[in-house]
C-alpha cells in the first residue's frame, strides 16, 4: 500500500481514539453524575434499566436520537444548525494535544497549551451563535452571559497556565508531564522536582494557582455554581432552550467533554499528568493512561459534587470574582513564581 | 417589541446615547414563577426597570361558587384549594369565621387539634417555600431535603384524615376524624427529628456564603412600604414589624401557649432583605415545633364531633375573622341572609397583597435578584387568583 495513504489512514484512526473515549466517558459520567446527585439528595436515581439502572444513559441517548429535531420557524436556520456542532468541534479538537499516556498523543506539537486555549474558545462562538440564532430573548441572555463569563475566566486561567509553562519551560503537555515524573513529591502542586528550599517556596503559590484554575475551570464549563448561561430558574434553559433531539445531545456531550478537558488540564498542570504517583513502579504506557484517566475522574467527580451542593452566583458577582479577585491573585502569583525561579 | 421605551444618557462629549429597553415575558410557563404567574419585565440588559405582574391564570370563581353551595359546610373543600400548600390553615380560618357567625363554642380538644394541624401544615408550607427558594437561587439539593421532611408531615395527615394535600378535615364546630392513637407519639418523634434537620438545613443553605451573597441586601422591603402594601406574615415580619395574629389577635387556644414571634433583624444585611424573610421562615418552623409540643402536652380528652350543628343556618349578619396562615393574614368575610347558603364569602388572601409589592421592591434590581425577590414572597397562585 502507498505509504502516504497508509499514514493518512493511521492518522484518521488515531484521531478517532478520543472520540470513542469521549462517548464512553460521557455515558459513564452521566451515570455517575445522576447517581451522585441522587445520593446527595437522598434518592436512588434510575433503578429499572439494568442493574441499578446502568443502561439508562444508553436509553437516554436512544431517546434523544429518536426525538423530533425541531427548529423554530423564526430561527436563523443556518446558524441554529451549525451551533451545536461548532461547540462540540471546539471541545473535541482540544483532545488532539492531550496525551492519554506517554505513548499516545493525537498531535505532539510544541504549542499544545496555546492550541488548547485557542480551540476551546470556539465553544463561546458556538454558544453565542446558538443563543442568537434561536431568536428567543431568553436564549440570547444565555448566549451573552456565556460569552462574557468564558471570556472573563480565560484570563486568570491563562495566567495559571503561564506560570506552569514558566516552571516547566514547555507548552507541550507531554513535557509538562515528564517534568513531574518520579512520584507524588515531584508533582507541581508539591513544588515540582526542585531542591527542597525552592520547592517549599513554590508550594503555597502553586496551591493558590491550583485553586484559581479549578474555580476558573468550573466557570468555563458552565456548571454550578457558575451555570448562569443555563440558569434554569432565571433563563428557563439558557442558550439551549430551543434545541431538541441530537442537537441538544451535542451540547450535552460537549459539556461533558469540556468537563474532561479542564480536569485533564488540572491534572497536567498540578498533578503529574500521566505519571504514576509511585515513581517507577506501576508506570508504562498502559499504567500511564490508567493514572491519567483516574486523576481526571477525581476532578470530574469533585465538580459534580460541588455542582449539586452550591447555589448559583449572580452575574455581577461572577464578574467581580474573575476580574477583582482571581485575576489580581493570579498575576501576583505569576510574579512570585517568576522571582522564585530566577532566585 | 411594539411599545418599547428608550432610555437616554449623555456622554462627556455631549452626545446623547439611546438604548432601547426590552420587554420580556417571564411566565406563565417559567420555572421560577411558582405556578402560573406572568411577570412582564421591562429590562435594560440584566437590569430590571419595571415588573408588572399579570394574574388570573388560576382564577376559579371561588367567591361565586360559595354563593351557590347548598350549605356552609360545602365551602370547606373549596377553601382547601385556595392555598393548596397550606390547606389546614385555610380551613381553620374559614371555620373560625363560620363559628363566630353561628356563635358556637367548640370543645377544647377540637381547638387543640386544630392548632396542632395548623402548625404542622405551617411547617409543611414553609418547607415548600424555602425548598423552592433554594431552586430559585440555584441550589437544587435543599429542595429534596425539604420534601423528605414534608413527606413525614403528610404521612401524619394521611394517618388522621386520609388525605395528603386537600384535607376537608376541620368542619364547622368540629373535625371530620379524631386523632388516631399513634398520632401523638409519631408527632413527638417528628418534632425531635426535625429540630436537627433545621440545623442541617441552615448549614447547607441559610448560612452558605453564596446564598447569603445572593439574598442579603437584595429586595429590601422597608417597614412603611410593607405596611402600606398590606403585606403580612413572614413578609411583614421580615421587615422588622412585630406583628403576628396568633399573638396580637388571638383565636382558638393560641393564648394558652407560650412561644415567640420571630422578626427580621438584618443580621446579614439590611432589615427587610430576602435573607431576613428566609430566616424568619426558618425560625418560625422552630416556634411551630414548640407550639405543637405544648399543644400535644395540654391536649384534653373529649369528643371532636359533639358540637357539629345538624343544621347550619346562621342569623342574618356578617363576620370577618382572620388567622395567621403561613403566608400572612388570611381572612374570611361572610355575609348571611338567614338561609342555609352563604350570601357572600370573600377571602382576603395574604399572597395577593404580598405579590403586589414585587414591582415596588424589584425596580433597578438584576434579573437574578428579581427571581430571588419573587421567590422570597412565597406566593401560591391558587390563593392569589382564587
Amino acid at each position: 500500500m502507498d505509504p502516504y495513504l497508509l499514514s493518512i489512514l493511521t492518522n484518521i484512526l488515531l484521531a478517532l481514539v478520543p472520540l470513542v473515549f469521549v462517548l464512553v466517558y460521557a455515558l459513564v459520567t452521566i451515570y455517575v453524575e445522576m447517581k451522585m446527585a441522587a445520593h446527595i439528595q437522598n434518592r436512588l436515581a434510575y433503578m429499572r434499566t439494568g442493574w441499578h439502572g446502568v443502561l439508562q444513559p444508553i436509553a437516554d441517548m436512544l431517546k434523544l436520537l429518536q426525538k423530533e429535531d425541531t427548529i423554530p420557524t423564526d430561527a436563523n436556520r443556518g446558524l441554529f444548525i451549525l451551533a451545536p456542532y461548532l461547540v462540540f468541534t471546539g471541545t473535541y479538537a482540544a483532545f488532539a494535544v492531550i496525551p492519554f499516556s506517554s505513548a499516545y498523543i493525537g498531535s505532539n506539537i510544541d504549542l499544545g497549551v496555546l492550541y488548547l486555549l485557542g480551540v476551546s474558545s470556539l465553544v463561546v462562538a458556538g454558544i453565542l451563535m446558538g443563543g442568537w440564532a434561536a431568536n428567543s430573548k431568553w436564549t440570547l441572555y444565555g448566549g451573552v452571559r456565556s460569552a462574557a463569563q468564558i471570556m472573563s475566566y480565560e484570563i486568570p486561567s491563562a495566567f495559571v497556565i503561564l506560570s506552569v509553562v514558566m516552571v516547566t519551560g514547555s507548552m507541550n503537555f507531554n513535557v509538562i508531564s515528564k517534568f513531574q515524573e518520579g512520584g507524588v513529591q515531584n508533582w507541581l502542586i508539591l513544588g515540582g522536582a526542585f531542591p527542597l528550599a525552592k520547592k517549599l517556596a513554590l508550594i503555597p503559590f502553586m496551591f493558590v494557582m491550583f485553586l484559581i484554575y479549578y474555580i476558573s475551570s468550573m466557570a468555563e464549563t458552565n456548571r454550578n455554581p457558575f451555570d448562569l448561561p443555563e440558569a434554569e430558574s432565571e433563563l428557563v434553559q439558557g442558550y439551549n432552550t430551543e434545541y431538541s433531539g441530537m442537537k441538544f445531545a451535542m451540547f450535552y456531550l460537549a459539556e461533558y467533554a469540556n468537563l474532561f478537558i479542564v480536569s485533564a488540564v488540572v491534572t497536567f498542570l498540578f498533578f503529574g499528568g500521566w505519571t504514576s504517583p509511585f515513581g517507577a513502579t506501576a508506570s508504562g504506557p498502559w499504567w500511564d493512561s490508567f493514572w491519567f484517566v483516574s486523576k481526571c475522574m477525581v476532578f470530574v467527580v469533585l465538580n459534580i459534587w460541588l455542582r449539586w451542593t452550591l447555589p448559583r452566583f449572580r452575574v455581577d458577582q461572577l464578574m467581580y470574582m474573575s476580574w477583582k479577585v482571581l485575576t489580581p491573585f493570579a498575576m501576583a502569583c505569576v510574579l512570585a513564581i517568576g522571582l522564585i525561579l530566577v532566585w | 417589541m411594539t411599545d418599547s421605551t428608550t432610555t437616554q444618557t449623555t456622554t462627556s462629549s455631549g452626545r446623547t446615547l439611546r438604548t432601547e429597553e426590552m420587554i420580556i415575558n417571564m411566565g406563565p410557563q417559567h420555572p421560577a414563577t411558582h405556578g402560573v404567574l406572568r411577570l412582564e419585565l421591562v429590562v435594560d440588559g440584566e437590569i430590571v426597570h419595571e415588573v408588572i405582574p399579570h394574574i388570573g391564570y388560576l382564577h376559579r370563581c371561588f367567591e361565586k361558587h360559595c354563593e351557590h353551595m347548598t350549605n356552609y359546610q360545602q365551602v370547606i373543600p373549596y377553601v382547601d384549594r385556595m392555598d393548596y400548600c397550606a390547606a389546614m390553615n385555610n380551613e381553620f380560618s374559614y371555620v373560625v369565621a363560620a363559628e363566630r357567625l353561628l356563635k358556637i363554642e367548640v370543645p377544647e380538644r377540637v381547638q387543640y387539634i386544630r392548632v396542632i394541624m395548623a402548625e404542622l401544615n405551617r411547617i409543611a408550607s414553609h418547607l415548600i417555600a424555602i425548598g423552592t427558594y433554594g431552586i430559585d437561587i440555584g441550589a437544587f439539593t435543599p429542595f429534596l431535603y425539604c420534601f423528605i421532611d414534608r413527606e413525614m408531615i403528610l404521612n401524619l395527615f394521611e394517618m388522621t384524615c386520609g388525605a395528603r394535600l386537600l384535607y376537608n378535615y376541620m368542619w364547622i364546630g368540629g373535625l371530620s376524624h379524631d386523632l388516631p392513637p399513634e398520632f401523638a407519639p409519631k408527632t413527638k418523634e417528628f418534632c425531635t427529628y426535625y429540630r436537627k434537620r433545621i440545623e442541617e438545613f441552615n448549614n447547607l443553605l441559610t448560612f452558605n456564603k453564596i446564598f447569603v451573597k445572593r439574598t442579603a441586601n437584595v429586595g429590601v422591603l422597608p417597614k412603611d412600604v410593607a405596611i402600606n402594601y398590606g403585606c403580612s406574615g413572614p413578609m411583614l415580619r421580615g421587615s422588622g414589624v412585630d406583628w403576628d395574629l396568633r399573638r396580637d389577635d388571638p383565636y382558638s387556644v393560641y393564648n394558652k401557649i407560650e412561644w415567640e414571634v420571630c422578626v427580621g433583624k438584618g443580621e446579614m444585611g439590611t432589615v427587610g432583605d430576602c435573607w431576613d424573610r428566609h430566616i424568619v421562615r426558618m425560625r418560625e418552623m422552630e416556634q411551630s415545633l414548640i407550639i405543637i409540643e405544648q399543644a400535644l402536652a395540654q391536649l384534653p380528652e373529649g369528643d371532636v364531633q359533639a358540637a357539629i350543628p345538624k343544621r347550619i343556618r346562621p342569623n342574618p349578619g356578617e363576620v370577618y375573622a382572620r388567622t395567621e396562615s403561613p403566608r400572612g393574614e388570611l381572612g374570611f368575610y361572610i355575609v348571611s341572609d338567614g338561609t342555609a347558603t352563604p350570601y357572600r364569602v370573600k377571602g382576603r388572601a395574604p399572597a395577593f397583597s404580598n405579590l403586589s409589592v414585587i414591582g415596588e421592591i424589584s425596580r433597578g434590581a438584576m434579573i437574578a435578584d428579581m427571581i430571588a425577590i419573587a421567590g422570597s414572597t412565597d406566593i401560591v397562585l391558587g390563593e392569589v387568583d382564587r
